[in-house]
């Protein structure tokens, strides 16, 4: 991962957000952007946006261990995921959507396009949404999703992780990741992960174990927040920018 | 004061699709048979840098009103809000790389979100900004800020944010539309070089029952769509 070729191009913060271009992770070698982004003003149409608006969800959305609709439950290590959606402020980001993605506790997506000798578990579709609560809290139960292979280079496994997606209150809040679990090795040999270019900022991806949201002959619990960028037009007090390399 | 790390960001990888496009999650069309305004079927292709289709993408898109309104708490405009309309759309790649959207024109919107609560004629600019536009006081911690607002009202626009496998962050851009006159006062157009704006507009076609403006999303290479910094 030290050797691999990083672009330039970045969308946002410099300290916190993965560049488009990131060799190690083969994919976005024809993807990424090779043109520098264009500044631009912050208008009424980036501190608007559709999260406000979104909210069709229902409490069963929130249980993957059971949402499949097969009367059946989906095999693995029942875990409770769960904390606040903030933003940069620290203020809460209430009623938002998250929805969430992930594979089964045996590392097998439920996708035509995973086809890896994984088992597939009929009960458990690996998908789930819920809104935060007037708090900015989430809470999620499903299976601890396992690793998985694939075909990015010779024996390459991507670490367990929930992918995530949030929309916040306005444009500038949009956020799509992954969560990932405390203490697991393949981290430090995952492109992916690794793309995030601070220490400080891919550990903000790796959930706590948290033994009070654990619940007795029942669920491990995990604690993670997660923090977008609120809708203020005004500038905010900023560390050094690499961008400009002016201070904040 | 920015008092916490922001979460950094991930690709959205291939096997998004059960959950972001599920079926009452995917929204190609935004309208619904009451909603005002110029019905517009908006359809193109994204490309990676070798020309080929990404059949594994997701555009979603996000836009005001007829009147020009957005749903959302920040317009405080005078604009009518139009009950039957979100302004919401979220659209998959088929294999040849094609999205499509069945939504209305919108309407100009204001610039400035600040402008209808307090009057201030100051748009809001982010720190570090380097937009070609207008007259320009320096910079004052690093921030860059217009002497003069320069137009109140801009071009009607669609935003447009694109996800894929491979993309470690979702990319931002805009959507115009080629035969509008008021793109040639449209501020963010501006800070666009004027080489590059051609990848914004969507270009209408002419001849079917319906109104279709084209715009592809190319990521990459000859004809690199123009991404924003937002």
């Amino acid at each position: 991962m030290n050797n691999t070729t990083i672009g330039a191009i970045v969308r946002g913060d410099r300290e916190v957000f993965p560049p488009y271009l990131y060799e190690a992770y083969q994919s976005t070698r024809r993807r990424a952007p090779t043109l520098p982004l264009i500044d631009v003003p912050l208008t009424l149409s980036e501190l608007t946006g559709p999260g406000p608006a979104i909210s069709a969800v229902t409490p069963e959305d929130a249980d993957l261990t059971r949402n499949a609709g097969t009367g059946g439950e989906a095999i693995g290590q029942r875990i409770i995921v769960t904390g606040r959606v903030l933003d940069d402020r620290g203020n809460p980001v209430p009623n938002t959507l998250l929805e969430i993605w992930q594979a089964n506790a045996a590392g097998r997506y439920l996708h035509k396009r995973d086809q890896w000798p994984g088992p597939l578990d009929p009960n458990f579709l690996g998908i789930g949404r819920c809104l935060t609560d007037e708090n900015g809290v989430y809470r999620f139960l499903t299976i601890r999703p396992g690793a998985y292979p694939w075909k990015n280079h010779p024996n390459a496994w991507r670490p367990a992780h929930i992918h995530f997606s949030v929309f916040g209150s306005s444009m500038l809040s949009r956020l799509v990741t992954q969560m990932y679990f405390p203490d697991d090795p393949l981290h430090r040999i995952d492109p992916i992960m690794q793309s995030v270019p601070t220490e400080a900022a891919r550990e903000r991806l790796i959930a706590a174990y948290d033994h009070d949201v654990t619940e007795p002959e029942w669920a491990l619990g995990y604690r993670w927040d997660i923090v977008v960028r609120g809708p203020y037009a005004t500038p905010f007090e900023s560390p050094v920018s690499v961008e400009t390399g002016k201070a904040g | 004061m920015r008092a916490y790390l922001l979460t950094g960001s991930q690709t959205v990888g291939p096997f998004f699709s059960p959950a972001l496009l599920r079926e009452d999650a995917c929204r190609n069309v935004l309208t619904q048979p009451e909603t005002v305004g110029e019905r517009i079927r908006i359809e193109g292709h994204v490309f990676d840098g070798d020309g080929l289709p990404v059949p594994d993408a997701m555009v979603e898109i996000w836009q005001a009103n007829a009147h020009g309104r957005y749903n959302h708490a920040a317009d405080e405009g005078p604009a009518s809000l139009d009950p039957s309309f979100t302004g919401f759309g979220r659209s998959g790649t088929g294999d040849d790389g094609s999205y499509w959207f069945e939504t209305i024109k919108p309407g100009p919107v204001p610039f400035d979100a600040q402008r209808s609560t307090d009057g201030d004629l100051t748009p809001a600019l982010p720190a570090g900004i380097a937009c070609g536009q207008g007259e320009q006081e320096g910079s004052r911690r690093g921030v860059t800020t217009f002497q003069q607002a320069p137009t109140s009202v801009q071009a009607p626009h669609i935003c447009v944010t694109v996800f894929a496998r491979g993309l470690l962050n979702h990319l931002v851009t805009r959507l115009y539309f080629a035969d509008e006159p008021a793109n040639a006062e449209d501020v963010v157009l501006q800070c666009v070089p004027s080489e590059r704006r051609a990848t914004l507009l969507a270009r209408r076609k002419h001849g079917g029952a319906i109104v279709v403006y084209h715009f592809d999303i190319i990521l990459q290479g000859a004809g690199e769509t123009v991404f924003f910094n937002l």
